[in-house]
């Protein structure tokens, strides 16, 4: 809660308060920042802080060096070095910012305009930004230099003119992503004008690349700026500039060496710093769109309650064919370990379809991915055994775990176009993981590919294998998917929501498919989905998950039948099918809870209607209830007593 | 449902073409329909069907081709900007997903003040107490106004975007897919929600989904499109029990999966052969045909020559079908036992 409370009394836009709070835990950011603040400032109050006139020449002390008198020495007229490169710096530093505001406060809002209008809008000023860059900039200022002679700032504003077109496309290719996002057209509904639209919603999420190419648009500036002063375009001779010091040093460098140290010195750590902070920014910026800190840990396998349930290994009981025992998931992360997935037991037999049933951050997913040893950067599976064949996968070595993984576990996930690769053919695809499991020639496993998509019934399995991912149809890219699983003939195929992102002709398709696919090769089939008409339709046996924990496990008929835990009685009677139309839904009233605020007692008994005392004081373990019905509710015989009767 | 007051949405013929290269899409052809006030219409097909087209045609973000949109007698085809500002009063919109539907960096309280805003409201004080009443109506705290959308989970977010599709104390609110992202348990309550809404502000919906359960639950009236070509039109409970006139709804109807095992059985046995492996959608569809021919199981050679005509097929619905009824006669014969559609979808228990 005490984020929670943060975010409110500091209340501007999570982001830029994000960003600054990544920023300022890079040391190198802080650095180049305190660095950069500390020459400002030194610059401005150059008045004040400089020990001589930067023009008092004194021909006694020409040269000198290092001394007491002038710290970093003077020059070939005896003025004083470190006052100069004060005075110089308010110059040098005014014509960054120059360059910067020109850049930005053109280059942002036509990077804005070409991404939010588009169409001939964005032909114009994308045309307008190629031209630009095709200007070679040394050659333009030069000539503006020509015309104004001497006019530093002129000479910056057409460097920043020139340096437009950088963030006009960064800013636009911006735009146009986030212009997408629904929320930007919920503003034009909710009757926003345009300048609105950009201001408060494309704005404030283009912002960050903006700053990074502002800062590194600063290097190249001081970069520039310090060039022409060299060459003496930009200033009298007396009027102190960086530039301007290090070309002096240069005509003296056979007399004293160390004139070029200061000036030069300063020039590359100014730059550098620019630049570092450029880059930190930038990674504070893809931090914050990127999701997850570095640093979490790879999935591993640990080892902690071996003892809790010594089952034995699988010892030849027919047909068993997965045994899971005690499963738990917790995830990583400096707060601590925060369990996802808690003590999960099931069996699946051969040639059998076993549903887990349950609502987003059940853990259903966590629970299939543990399995396959596929749990994603964060999350690592604490305790228990899955036992295949006798083995142990949790603690089996990755190698001997790669040889099972496809030929004899498989998995099918819900977004079928993204465990294609976009860049090979499907076939291509299919033949490479066909001689990965056998070792056939390229002729016979493009053969076998092409039946493997007829058995997953594609109407034109040749047509299908010269496609790429994007040409095919959701539907056709599950039926793809399911041929790749198929590819290594697995005795067990885990299919997480398979047809959820599809339309119902066509799930009931999969479904068709899976069903026959099953009935040929006697493969078992775990199916994740959140649909109980999914469930009634292909599963033997179920598995209801809430909050981490299976509460419910029996046949399928028996579930619908006589379900005995309230939360599974709740999601059935939430299906619109079973109401009367137009009538009120009898829905569960309350919210899935997050892992961190799951109730320390029956983790439903917040939302449950027939919570009672015992409910709430200690864990409830899984009860049975019946043959092969489990029920993780102690008030069960109070509650179902006549459902029972 | 049917009363002769001047219906509140009025579709009329609407086209909406997209040129894809030289090729033209067409992604409404024809279509028709009405919302009486107070009523909620269901627009249901599967994805490209161009469900979702007919909502961006309405608030004006799809090209319309032929054909006009009546918004209280008032026509909004094509408006001006300024116009179709003054539109968004009436006719707001919930869409699917409620993730993306909320910008990230900014409060609730300024995410549903912002119609209020946009609409001429200048007083802060008053801006506010419409923020909290409406807050109240979609049952959440007050305190609301000062978080995140990151600080919500889905259920709660697609409350908030149902708020700000209200601040504006609209007619019409078109939902699109607005429950399909959501849980069971959270989908029921948001559905509940919809429902009283409803009743307390006389609101009419354009409910756009593709689960016929949840669609026949809420909706009085249902159009199905297919291909961007109105199918049937009709009350919800004519299209989706055993009555439906069309192919297509019959398919889409009997694809659903019902959540009872024994009476899935049944009703897979039945149905299983009839309508499985139906070819692809990519055939090339004329003008001049039914574009659910190269699918139906019924299709004769006048299906192919000919584009059917919207007609009277039941009190109050109309179906685009050279075969009907006898399709539907077909199937009877077809089936020995009457388990089909019925006893599928009335399923014991509450």
């Amino acid at each position: 809660m005490s984020v929670l409370t943060d975010q409110v009394a500091i209340g501007p836009p999570s982001h830029s308060h994000e960003l600054v709070r990544r920023l300022i835990r890079n040391p190198v950011a802080i650095a180049a920042i305190t660095f950069l603040g500390i020459v400002t400032l030194l610059c401005i109050a150059a008045p004040i802080t400089a020990p001589f006139d930067p023009l008092h020449q004194d021909l006694e002390r020409v040269l000198s060096g290092p001394t007491d008198h002038n710290l970093l020495g003077t020059d070939t007229l005896g003025r004083d070095v470190l006052s100069r490169l004060l005075y110089g710096g308010r110059r040098s530093l005014l014509s960054v910012l120059e360059g910067v505001v020109v850049v930005t406060a053109l280059g942002v809002p036509m990077g804005l305009a070409a991404g939010y209008a588009g169409g001939w809008v964005d032909r114009v000023l994308s045309k307008f930004g190629e031209t630009i860059m095709a200007l070679p900039a040394l050659i333009i200022v030069l000539v503006v230099l020509a015309v104004l002679p001497q006019n530093e700032d002129a000479a910056m504003i057409s460097f920043g003119l020139i340096g437009i077109p950088a963030i006009l496309r960064v800013v636009r290719s911006a735009t146009l992503r986030v212009r997408e996002d629904l929320y930007v057209a919920a503003a034009r509904v909710s009757g926003l004008n345009h300048l609105q639209i950009v201001g408060r919603h494309i704005f404030p999420r283009v912002w960050g690349p903006v700053i990074v190419q502002a800062s590194l648009f600063a290097a190249y500036a001081l970069l520039f700026e310090t060039g022409i002063a060299y060459l003496g375009l930009t200033a009298d001779p007396s009027t102190p500039t960086w530039g301007g010091m290090v070309g002096e040093a240069s005509t003296a460098i056979q007399r004293q060496a160390w004139l070029l140290v200061p000036s030069g010195t300063l020039i590359a750590s100014t730059i550098l710093a620019f630049g570092l902070l450029g880059d930190a920014l930038r990674d504070a910026v893809v931090m914050g769109e990127g999701g997850l800190a570095h640093g979490a840990p790879r999935s591993v396998v640990t080892r902690r309650d071996r003892d809790a349930d010594t089952a034995e290994p699988l010892n030849g009981r027919s047909g068993l064919v997965l045994r899971v025992r005690n499963l738990s998931v917790s995830t990583m992360r400096s707060a601590g370990e925060i369990p996802i997935v808690d003590g999960v037991t099931f069996d699946v037999y051969a040639g059998e379809t076993l549903g887990i049933i349950g609502e987003s951050g059940c853990g259903k997913s966590v629970t299939a991915l543990a399995v396959l040893r596929l749990l994603p950067q964060g999350l690592r599976a604490i305790g228990g055994q899955v036992y295949w064949q006798g083995d142990d996968l949790l603690s089996i070595t990755e190698r001997s775990f790669d040889g099972l993984r496809g030929s004899s576990l498989a998995y099918v996930s819900q977004e079928p176009q993204s465990s294609l690769d976009p860049t090979y053919t499907v076939g291509n695809q299919l033949v490479e993981l066909i001689r990965h499991h056998q070792r056939v020639s390229r002729r016979k496993a493009r053969s076998s590919a092409i039946a493997l998509l007829r058995q997953v019934e594609l109407q034109n399995p040749n047509q299908v294998a010269h496609a790429y991912a994007h040409e095919l149809s959701g539907g056709m890219a599950q039926r793809v998917a399911i041929a790749f699983a198929l590819a290594g003939r697995p005795k067990l195929l885990i299919a997480d929501e398979p047809t959820t992102a599809l339309d119902v002709t066509v799930q009931a398709e999969i479904l068709g498919l899976l069903r026959r696919l099953q009935r040929e090769t006697g493969m078992a089939l775990i199916l994740i989905t959140h649909n109980w008409g999914v469930i009634a339709d292909i599963c033997d046996r179920a598995v209801v998950m809430y909050a981490g924990q299976i509460v419910e496990q029996s046949g399928i008929q028996e579930m619908f039948d006589r379900p005995l835990h309230p939360y599974t009685l709740g999601l059935l009677n939430s299906h619109p099918s079973l109401a009367e139309p137009g009538s009120r839904l009898s829905s569960i009233p309350g919210n899935v809870p997050s892992p961190a605020s799951w109730a320390p007692g029956c983790r439903f008994s917040p939302r449950c209607r027939f919570v009672a005392e015992e409910c709430v004081k200690t864990p409830i373990p899984l009860i049975d209830v019946g043959p092969g019905h489990a029920s993780r509710c102690v008030r069960v015989d109070q509650i179902f007593a006549k459902a029972s009767a | 449902m049917m009363s002769p007051k001047t219906p509140l949405l009025i579709v009329e013929r609407l086209s909406v073409r997209y040129r894809r290269g030289r090729r033209i899409f067409n992604a409404l052809d024809d279509v028709t329909f009405e919302i009486q006030p107070g009523e909620t219409v269901g627009l249901v097909g599967e994805s490209g069907s161009g469900k979702s087209t007919a909502a961006k045609a309405i608030l004006g973000l799809a090209p319309v081709h032929a054909g006009s949109i009546l918004l209280g007698g008032k026509d909004i085809t094509r408006l001006s900007f300024k116009e179709r500002r003054e539109t968004y009063r009436q006719v707001q919109i919930v869409f699917q997903d409620p993730y993306s539907s909320l910008n990230p960096s900014r409060t609730i309280g300024d995410t549903l003040s912002e119609p209020l805003e946009a609409f001429g409201e200048r007083d802060h004080r008053r801006r506010r107490d419409r923020v909290y009443k409406v807050l109240e109506q979609v049952h959440l705290a007050s305190a609301a106004v000062d978080r995140y959308p990151w600080q919500f989970s889905g259920g709660q977010r697609q409350r908030i975007a149902i708020a700000r599709a209200l601040m504006s104390s609209p007619r019409l609110v078109i939902l699109d897919e607005a429950v399909s992202s959501l849980d069971l348990s959270i989908q029921a309550q948001v559905l509940n929600l919809l429902q009283e809404l409803q009743e307390t502000a006389a609101l009419s919906y354009l409910f756009i989904s593709h689960d016929l359960g949840v669609v026949r639950h809420l909706c009085d009236r249902v159009v199905v499109l297919y291909r961007g070509r109105v199918m049937e039109s009709g009350p919800a409970l004519s299209i989706s029990g055993q009555n439906s006139a069309h192919p297509y709804t019959y398919a889409l109807n009997e694809a659903v999966p019902v959540p009872n095992p024994d009476a899935q059985r049944a009703r897979r046995a039945a149905v299983g052969a009839l309508l499985t492996s139906v070819p692809g959608d990519t055939t090339k569809i004329q003008d001049q045909q039914c574009v659910f021919a190269p699918r139906c199981p019924w299709n004769q050679p006048q299906c192919w020559r000919e584009r059917p005509l919207l007609r009277p097929a039941y009190p109050n619905g109309v179906v685009a079908c050279h075969r009907y009824p006898e399709w539907r006669s077909e199937i009877a014969r077809s089936e020995p036992h009457d388990t089909l559609a019925g006893n599928g979808t009335q399923v014991i228990r509450n």
